[in-house]
């Protein structure tokens, strides 16, 4: 096929004449093959985006007696934001998912890239086994997965909390301190494996030459994966990383579904409950639009703040 | 592992006769640190699995059962009867449900797939003007999560009264713009510009060309780009959630959680609850641990190169 190519192309008299259907034919091209998903991708994504800033910028006012006459839209500039901000329970809900990032997102990754590794020094038996068993709860939906861990969060009903009374502690899981940590473990158990199959795919790509060279110098096992491994699946940890933090921050699913369950889960536990509270309970879609406009711009700051950190210590 | 070593024996003799056992120690850990790591591996196991374990031994029992014996073994199992009182439950319900999950991702990931390999391989071998800007563009699309989005699509949504109709979980479903950033990856190292020059001047239309060759050629980052476009639609709650109201449309997911909220009123659900669950799990679950190698592969593509 290289060689047709090439002999047709030494100023051969067919191309020019072909030139001006082929460019037609290409625009054409250009249209069907990116044209649909540029279509769908502007008004799922990108219009969705500017309607909530319209949204968030704008407010209801009533007119008439007691409020109850016509209603008009009408450009309020940033006091959506500003009510957003002043409210104690949307910023304390803020700074408990930032909490929550701070702690859950190293633990998983660490755990995530233990796994990895150690999957990769064991030797070949087991290892499906152990790598298939890891990786399963990130075919579980997040729904069933929180009702399945609040089943075992349940005094009663759960096998671990019998366990842990046996041995004479008081498990308290859904308890007001606890509970923010009860979520964290079902997001960790979700997605530890998902995150670990992405570094082991970065340490199958590693140049296997390297490790033989570690070996002829007589380096140890722990030096092998210090010196060479974890600097080379950096990549892979960062990425693992900044993907974690923007989806913890987005936290809505576990709480919802663990609240008829204790006390301390209030409406306003997470931003994003917060903003589904305010849209649905309350029918403030211009507060509820605010809110979820900040809870992004906080996401987009801490990864990229992250990311602007792990690239300056490369430096 | 036994192949390097043999190179390394042939490429350097000396250190081969000296002490052939030593130098493998870096890939090969003593016996103690064997069976620590084995040890370490297990307990991991256990975390992972335990609550699929309570869930396939807490869908044996019956309600009474439930309650009062411990989760970790069987008491008098009666799988059938509770997977029949989920199946029956409310006329039948569930299997609309679980069709309905079907459908929302078995159309949602196809289309989704074709669509976005399509944008990935027109951005990566066909030049024109804003070609980068629009890849940027789809590119911060990637960073943003799904729940960030439900909200604003609700309130667009309900204005074009597409709220709760069948396309107002499909149509988000059907845009993939990691599926988008795989492609252009994937199709800029798989798709020789020889090949697609030689088909043209062979008189092969750009969408033949497409649906011919390069789809063929681009077929494991389809696979890949398929398989997390399903799971991210079947486990999607938040989206259903706010766009829904009418039960005939639920996904298994919103099913489920609504009969999980009423479990205070009608405590004969616990049982159904459960049960249900494990049938909407399981068929995942095989499908997660058959296909891992195409799911490895894709993530080699899209995480490492990019």
């Amino acid at each position: 096929m290289t060689t047709q190519t090439s002999t047709q192309a030494p100023g051969t008299p067919a191309r020019p004449r072909t030139a001006a259907p082929n460019r037609r034919g290409r625009r054409l091209a250009i249209l069907g093959l990116l044209g649909p998903f540029t279509l769908l991708f502007a008004a799922t994504i990108a219009l969705p985006i500017f309607y909530a800033l319209y949204e968030s910028l704008t407010g209801v006012e009533r007119s008439g007696p007691l409020g109850r006459g016509t209603t008009s839209t009408i450009f309020v500039g940033l006091s959506n934001f500003a009510d957003a901000l002043s409210d104690e329970a949307f910023v304390a809900s803020l700074g408990r998912v930032l909490l929550f990032a701070v702690v859950q997102v190293p633990v998983m990754i660490v755990l995530a890239t233990a796994l990895a590794l150690m999957l990769d020094a064991a030797s070949a038996r087991g290892v499906r086994f152990f790598r298939s068993a890891y990786f399963l709860p990130y075919g579980i939906p997040g729904v069933i997965a929180s009702l399945l861990w609040g089943f075992l969060y349940t005094p009663g009903l759960s096998p671990v909390v019998d366990l842990a009374q046996a041995v004479g502690l008081q498990a308290d899981f859904l308890g007001a301190d606890n509970v923010l940590w009860s979520i964290a473990n079902i997001v960790t158990w979700q997605y530890a494996g998902y995150n670990m199959l992405v570094i082991i795919a970065q340490l199958k790509s590693i140049d296997p030459d390297l490790f033989e060279a570690a070996s002829i110098d007589g380096a140890s096992a722990w030096q092998v994966v210090t010196r060479i491994k974890l600097p080379l699946i950096r990549p892979a940890i960062v990425l693992t990383t900044v993907f974690t933090i923007i989806g913890t921050l987005q936290l809505f699913g576990e709480p919802l579904i663990l609240r008829p369950l204790t006390g301390s889960i209030t409406s306003t536990y997470t931003p994003n409950l917060a903003a589904y509270n305010e849209a649905f309970a309350n029918n403030n879609y211009n507060l509820a639009a605010a809110e979820s406009v900040l809870l992004a711009l906080v996401a987009c700051a801490f990864s990229f703040g992250f990311l602007k950190l792990v690239n300056r210590s490369e430096k | 592992m036994t192949a390097d070593t043999d190179v390394a024996t042939a490429d350097s003799p000396a250190a081969g006769n000296r002490d052939p056992r030593r130098r493998t120690s870096a890939s090969a850990p003593s016996a103690t640190s064997r069976i620590l790591l084995t040890a370490g591996l297990a307990v991991a196991a256990i975390y992972f699995l335990f609550p699929v374990y309570w869930l396939v031994i807490a869908a044996t029992k019956s309600r009474d059962d439930l309650f009062g014996t411990s989760g970790v073994t069987l008491s008098d199992p009666q799988l059938l009867t509770n997977l029949r009182a989920v199946v029956e439950y409310n006329g039948g319900i569930f299997g609309r449900w679980a069709l309905n999950s079907l459908l929302y991702s078995g159309v949602g990931a196809v289309v989704a797939t074709v669509l976005s390999i399509a944008a990935g391989y027109c951005l990566a071998k066909f030049t024109f003007r804003g070609r980068e800007a629009l890849f940027n563009v789809f590119l911060a699309g990637v960073m943003i999560p799904g729940t960030a989005l439900a909200l604003p699509l609700f309130l667009l949504f309900s204005r074009l009264g597409l709220v709760n109709t069948y396309w107002a979980v499909l149509l988000p479903a059907l845009v993939s713009p990691f599926g988008a950033y795989l492609g252009r990856i994937y199709a800029t190292a798989a798709v020789p510009d020889s090949l697609l020059e030689a088909a043209r001047l062979d008189g092969a239309g750009e969408f033949r060309i497409f649906a011919t060759i390069v789809l063929r050629l681009m077929a494991p980052a389809a696979v890949t780009v398929l398989l997390f476009q399903f799971i991210g639609i079947w486990n999607n709650f938040f989206l259903p959630l706010i766009m829904l109201s009418d039960p005939d449309l639920y996904p298994m997911t919103l099913g489920l959680f609504s009969w999980n909220s009423v479990t205070d009123r009608a405590p004969e659900l616990y049982t159904a609850v459960i049960a249900g669950a494990l049938l909407s799990v399981v068929p995942l679950m095989i499908a997660i641990v058959s296909l891992q190698r195409f799911w490895r592969a894709g993530l080699t593509e899209g995480s490492v190169k990019g």
